[in-house]
């Protein structure tokens, strides 16, 4: 049961941007009065307005993307923005260097991984795999990622958010019965393995945390985007 | 702004097209970002051009921008139905994995460090 939109509105090149941003200023308005839960994410939240008013209007997914272009185009530049709070938190590296690179080539190296045998050894499908290596970047390298591994984009999106969640969450009780203590550790991890969503949080438990967290989202970004191909191949994809 | 803008986009095309001309196996944004990093890590005074409030305001509404794609997912539901539990013990398994790692690694290089003198081990304050 769906109800079409009328024709002449289902023209207007405005109203797909339109109805994206106003889903996405709701989901941001949600999050605020939930005192910025991290459960309550307006990416997550706007997926699913969108989807259901596609689902009730009868509208195919294609019109939608089709229509709204004009926001998803700027996911590229925004990608390559990410260079300018990468570049201001590289003095952090200075006097962590070898740590740093140890901790983030073991952390990206098992993500991808990790990601891609658990799916296999469960019976999961090869395109849900290659959907989940990817997914501990930040959300559009991810979503670029997936596409050239063959995963799906859509699918990499909603796990890189879920992670993200997941990381905000759990990071402080894991971490302590890891008895890790060195804030730098905390924060890398958090940006290693839960991107932008798990910086957040850790900018809200310590400043370090939350420096190194940042410089983890865009090192990570990097490191796996090249490393993410050659381990697919080596775990038989 | 308007320079900002050009020096994303710019950025953004010839990372595009060196992944076109060299067969690289990385999304032409990300050598965009990497020749940015580059670029600005050589010449700082390009951030001042307009590009620290541009990039800010991308970055800080950067989530509005995954959902054309995201919405995506509707065309997938029956992947997410069918493949419930590889697709959670996954995201789970990955996610808790990848975490804790990181943070040992970087936690025992840490503290190998405090053992020399100038060592850097930043204790957490006491809650």
């Amino acid at each position: 049961m769906s109800v079409p939109l009328p024709a002449d509105l289902a023209a207007c090149p405005l109203l797909w941007p339109g109805v994206t941003l106003a889903a996405y200023a709701i989901g941001t308005d949600i999050q605020a009065r939930l005192k910025g839960n991290a459960v309550a994410n307006p990416v997550l939240i706007a997926i699913l307005l969108v989807g259901a008013l596609l689902k009730a209007t009868g509208t195919p997914y294609a019109a939608y993307f089709a229509g709204a272009q004009p926001i998803h185009l700027l996911l590229g530049p925004a990608t390559v923005a990410l260079a300018v709070p990468l570049v201001a938190s590289l003095p952090l590296l200075r006097r962590s260097l070898v740590g740093v690179a140890l901790a983030l080539a073991a952390g990206a190296a098992l993500s991808a991984a990790s990601g891609l045998l658990l799916v296999k050894a469960l019976g999961g499908s090869s395109s849900l795999a290659l959907s989940m290596a990817p997914k501990a970047v930040t959300t559009p390298i991810a979503m670029a990622l997936a596409q050239d591994l063959g995963g799906l984009p859509s699918v990499t999106a909603s796990l890189a958010i879920a992670g993200g969640i997941l990381v905000a969450v759990a990071s402080r009780p894991i971490l302590t019965l890891c008895r890790v203590r060195d804030w730098r550790a905390h924060g890398l991890a958090a940006g290693t393995a839960g991107s932008g969503i798990g910086a957040a949080h850790a900018i809200r438990l310590h400043e370090t945390a939350g420096a190194f967290a940042g410089l983890a989202v865009g090192l990570n970004g990097l490191v796996t985007a090249v490393l993410v191909g050659p381990i697919a191949r080596l775990c038989g994809f | 702004m308007l320079n900002a803008f050009l020096i994303l986009i710019a950025a953004q095309l010839v990372g595009t097209g060196l992944q076109r001309a060299g067969h690289l196996p990385l999304p032409g944004p990300v050598i965009g970002l990497f020749l940015l990093a580059l670029l600005l890590a050589a010449r700082p005074a390009w951030r001042s051009r307009g590009l620290d409030p541009v990039a800010g305001g991308l970055l800080r509404h950067m989530g509005l921008l995954f959902v054309p794609a995201g919405v995506g997912l509707i065309d997938h539901l029956d992947l997410v139905r069918t493949q419930t539990l590889p697709l959670l013990a996954g995201l789970v398994g990955s996610t808790l994995l990848t975490l804790a790692v990181t943070a040992l690694v970087m936690e025992w290089h840490g503290k190998l460090g405090a053992r020399i003198p100038g060592g850097h081990y930043v204790r957490p304050p006491a809650r």
